[in-house]
């Protein structure tokens, strides 16, 4: 089986300029939603509490919300988490309580509705954790970027590190943006996966670059702009299997992981999807903008292995 | 030259790196028994001997049980099911004693070959097993505070034994402050206190008439004071945790003032809690048989040497200010009954026994008390800001007359059962040097850790499934080819994990996940590759050269910045997701290993040196 028996000749560069209008839109929508809407962010990133608890049949969420009213619980979110059997119950550390000792009193509470319910998971973040939990995630994300940058400078030239980046930081804010449209709650998994998705963007860059390069320097009579788009046309199918796989994996991970790895699943697989969209577009597109020439190309450290069978 | 060989060495490494890591991997596919682990409450290691006496026990009763084994000082007993666990258990906290500790616990069923060879299972993380974690933090204020209201009683005696008059010792804030008649008072107190510390400082100031010396700790003693707190809080806690009976815990200090605390497979947090956070201990005082607390009630105020008590009945009763023994003088208690009525046997260090002798001794027939101490936190508002103060409630549990001379042993009573049970516990473990808080919890309820065990596992199975049906559809035999890395590759990541003991957790479980998605990503690089080549007219046995040699590249670099974020991940993670990060990262570099040379060894030995038309690719 082969879907690319055909070399394929897609202009994609043809079509560049729907694709920064698209981009454009999309970081539009996301920055305007993540600065009015702002992230749904998980207790571990804000403080509070959190206590799922399971229920031996269904159960309504309404006689829970009276029972915590009536017990003085204001201001908590009541949800089914995963089945109807399950409920979460979320209390914010913002109304200057101290909630260390909450769990016990809501499993009180929550046995008075049902005398079988069992506690299953229960997290509490005091508001000073979360606020160096989310400064953490922060600074990770930010340095996890420069490393990045350097490395990429150091193995190519910087009109490449400038792409390279500008896809990366495309990526995240999409991403970023998308689980803030949707409220998709954002909690410590959801930034690791975010993390995994600068690694995965950033090798589908980096591969399409590495073509680029060997071609630039093969195919010099070329245009720069055909030389780019036999790059991507050569590296299409490795594009497409590489990404397919990994959904594969990641729809599994969503279908069959459950409840609690969701949200992580649901961040990896966007940040594959834009990822991929974003390798293509944003970064080649970016270097083109730039204009890199061959001369730009000379490898700051000449690689035997990769040269041998290009040069004549 | 012939293309596509591999020198023997290069075949024995990749077959001797599967071989042995599915050696290593190879524990994990026994599964766990119900067990109860013994461990020696001093932390020392036991011995055969008391492997002979649990089996002696067990047998005695004729308790159906599985293999016993002695394993890291610890002895380990598998029960065929989780009945014969629970009453082995009960039974063997009965007939060992104090002294051992006994707790639930699944162990793995290795077999002693593997065992003896020191191979084990993947250990698995708190949300994949059950349990609980604590994070506490170390209220610094209050350890400071305890020292310099230390340094305040000390100064007092000091200067009342070389005969110094003084107008005043108080705390003052971060310092300590002394008011006294004459500059040659200030000096002499000065030589004095200096001579009993050598690290202090001093400030001299006139305030009025008097003559002022304000002393502070160094930075030095300030920073040692806090190192000190949190070790021995960190001791007290692992103490703590010992007497709870929990197999495998553990207890780190993190940061400066930070103390983790996991328990895997506890199913009661409340209880945990309860004795890990507790601030209790005792004080022994004789009553104010002078003055009337009835009147000292009514007055808002103690006489002077005394202060003003409720006890249990809601009575006011005045206590003397001078405190007989306390808690850290224990050296051993237990809960137990006396006529009828639940009690504390408590015994004393030499200090505290010679202390308490002399004063039962010259007050028979007067009465005593003991007070209860518990550090307690709440948030009250302070301009404008909610804050966290320490509140510390005393608690008159027993009051009762000297009938006799005692020293080193006597009891309390006063006490409900369990709350017998819990200070006799809390007075064992020994006391807290400073109060703690909870700063953030996680538990995770049995149940919910084997099912995310299985879902886990589930989407492992069914990911790894569809991209190896993926794979082979698209590739055919280099397909298979590259299915087989990424079973070694899967093979290796579990083999590490079981080597480096690293917590698995589910978010680790996602990390191998994603690495069986993007570990074929090097293959599908070099695939193409060998595809373009071929496509570009050359012989099939060149390209597979050049597709190998003109891809790595690639590779490296691609794998290379992943592994960057996963190491900032390690770095910047905590608890289960810093799973991920390791699991992300190990697979990285086993891929790498299976995917370039695994894969390579394997089409070498297919096709190498061979006469090939065409590839099945």
């Amino acid at each position: 089986m082969d879907f690319f028996k055909i070399e394929s000749h897609v202009d994609f560069l043809k079509v560049r300029r729907a694709a920064y209008a698209l981009s454009a839109l999309l970081i539009l929508v996301s920055i305007a939603s993540l600065a009015t809407r702002g992230l749904n962010f998980g207790i571990e990133f804000r403080g509070g509490v959190v206590i799922e608890a399971g229920f031996p049949e269904s159960v309504e969420l309404e006689p829970i919300r009276t029972a915590l009213q009536e017990a003085g619980v204001e201001r908590s979110i009541v949800q089914h988490f995963g089945s109807s059997r399950e409920v979460a119950i979320q209390l914010l550390a913002s109304e200057n309580e101290n909630l260390a000792q909450t769990r016990e009193f809501i499993m009180e509470v929550l046995q008075t509705v049902d005398a079988e319910a069992e506690l299953r998971r229960g997290e509490f973040v005091s508001a000073q954790v979360g606020r160096e939990l989310a400064e953490a995630g922060g600074l990770a994300t930010l340095f996890a970027l420069l490393m990045i940058l350097a490395y990429v400078s150091f193995r190519f030239q910087w009109k490449f590190s400038l792409g390279a980046v500008a896809a990366l930081v495309h990526d995240v804010v999409i991403t970023l943006g998308f689980f803030s449209v949707i409220q998709l709650g954002f909690d410590l998994a959801v930034l690791a996966a975010l993390l995994a998705v600068i690694g995965y963007s950033l090798n589908d860059t980096i591969v399409i670059f590495d073509r680029i390069r060997e071609n630039m320097l093969r195919l010099r009579r070329k245009t720069t702009e055909d030389v780019i788009n036999t790059s991507l046309n050569q590296t299409l199918s490795r594009t497409i299997m590489t990404g397919v796989t990994t959904l594969l994996v990641l729809v599994s991970l969503y279908v069959f992981g459950g409840e609690a790895i969701s949200g992580f699943s649901i961040a990896l697989i966007v940040g594959v999807l834009v990822g991929t969209y974003s390798s293509i577009y944003i970064a080649s597109a970016t270097a083109l903008a730039l204009k890199v020439t061959p001369t730009d190309l000379i490898p700051p450290q000449p690689d035997k292995d990769e040269q041998s069978g290009v040069m004549p | 030259m012939v293309l596509n060989r591999f020198p023997l060495w290069k075949n024995l490494l990749v077959v001797g790196v599967v071989l042995l890591g599915i050696v290593f991997a190879l524990p994990n596919v026994f599964g766990d028994a119900p067990a109860v682990q013994v461990t020696a409450e001093t932390g020392q290691p036991l011995n055969e001997q008391t492997l002979d006496r649990i089996t002696a026990i067990l047998e005695a009763r004729e308790l159906d049980f599985g293999p016993a084994y002695l394993e890291d000082g610890r002895v380990t007993v598998r029960f065929p099911d989780v009945e014969a666990q629970l009453r082995s258990l009960d039974l063997l906290r009965e007939q060992l004693g104090s002294g051992f500790v006994a707790a639930l616990t699944l162990a793995p069923r290795t077999p002693a070959l593997l065992r003896n060879l020191g191979l084990e299972p993947m250990s698995l993380g708190l949300d994949l097993r059950g349990g609980v974690h604590f994070m506490y933090e170390v209220d610094m204020e209050a350890a400071i505070g305890q020292a310099l209201e230390r340094m305040e009683s000390d100064f007092r005696t000091m200067l009342r034994d070389e005969g110094i008059r003084y107008k005043l010792v108080q705390r003052d804030g971060e310092a300590v402050r002394l008011l006294l008649n004459s500059a040659a008072d200030r000096s002499a107190a000065r030589a004095v206190i200096a001579a009993s510390d050598r690290q202090l400082n001093f400030d001299e100031r006139r305030a009025g008439e008097d003559f002022e010396l304000v002393v502070r700790m160094s930075e030095e003693q300030v920073q040692q004071r806090q190192d000190f707190a949190i070790e021995q809080n960190t001791v007290t806690l692992r103490n703590r945790v010992n007497e709870l009976g929990v197999s495998e815990p553990v207890v780190q200090r993190q940061g400066a003032d930070r103390i983790v605390v996991q328990l895997p497979g506890v199913q009661d947090p409340a209880q945990a809690e309860r004795i890990l956070g507790a601030t209790a201990t005792l004080e022994f005082r004789l009553v104010d048989e002078v003055n009337n607390a009835f009147e000292a009630a009514e007055r808002g105020r103690a006489p002077l040497g005394s202060a003003l008590y409720t006890d249990r009945s809601g009575q006011p009763i005045l206590l003397k200010r001078e405190v007989i023994a306390t808690g850290d003088q224990l050296t051993d208690a237990s809960a137990g009954f006396e006529e009828g009525m639940p009690a504390v046997y408590v015994n004393l260090d030499a200090q505290g026994a010679r202390r308490m002798g002399e004063t039962t001794r010259a007050n028979l027939n007067k009465r005593m008390a003991v007070v209860f101490i518990e550090q307690k936190r709440d948030l009250v508002e302070r301009g404008g800001e909610m804050r966290e103060v320490t509140r510390i409630e005393e608690d008159v549990i027993s009051v009762a007359t000297i009938r006799g001379v005692f020293s080193n042993r006597f009891m309390i009573t006063g006490l409900d059962p369990l709350e017998a049970r819990d200070l006799a516990l809390l007075l064992r473990a020994g006391s807290l040097a400073a109060p703690i808080y909870k700063v953030e919890e996680r538990t995770i309820g049995p149940s919910l850790g084997q099912e995310n065990i299985e879902r886990g596992m589930q989407a492992v199975v069914i990911g790894f499934g569809l991209v190896v049906l993926f794979m082979a559809l698209y590739y055919r035999v280099f397909g298979l080819v590259a299915n087989l890395a990424l079973l070694a590759n899967l093979v290796l990541v579990v083999a590490l994990l079981s080597m480096l003991q690293a917590a698995l957790t589910l978010p680790g479980i996602a990390g191998i996940v994603l690495t069986v998605g993007m570990a074929v990503d090097a293959n599908v690089l070099i695939f193409e590759r060998i595809r373009e080549e071929l496509r570009n007219g050359n012989t099939p046995q060149a390209a597979i050269h050049s597709g190998y040699e003109k891809a790595f590249s690639s590779i490296a670099d691609a794998n290379i910045t992943t592994l960057i974020a996963a190491v900032v991940l390690f770095t910047f993670g905590t608890g289960p997701i810093r799973g991920f990060a390791v699991t992300l990262s190990l697979g990285i570099i086993t891929s790498m290993f299976t995917a370039i040379v695994g894969t390579r060894a394997v089409v070498n030995g297919l096709y190498g040196g061979k006469r090939v038309n065409a590839l099945p690719i």
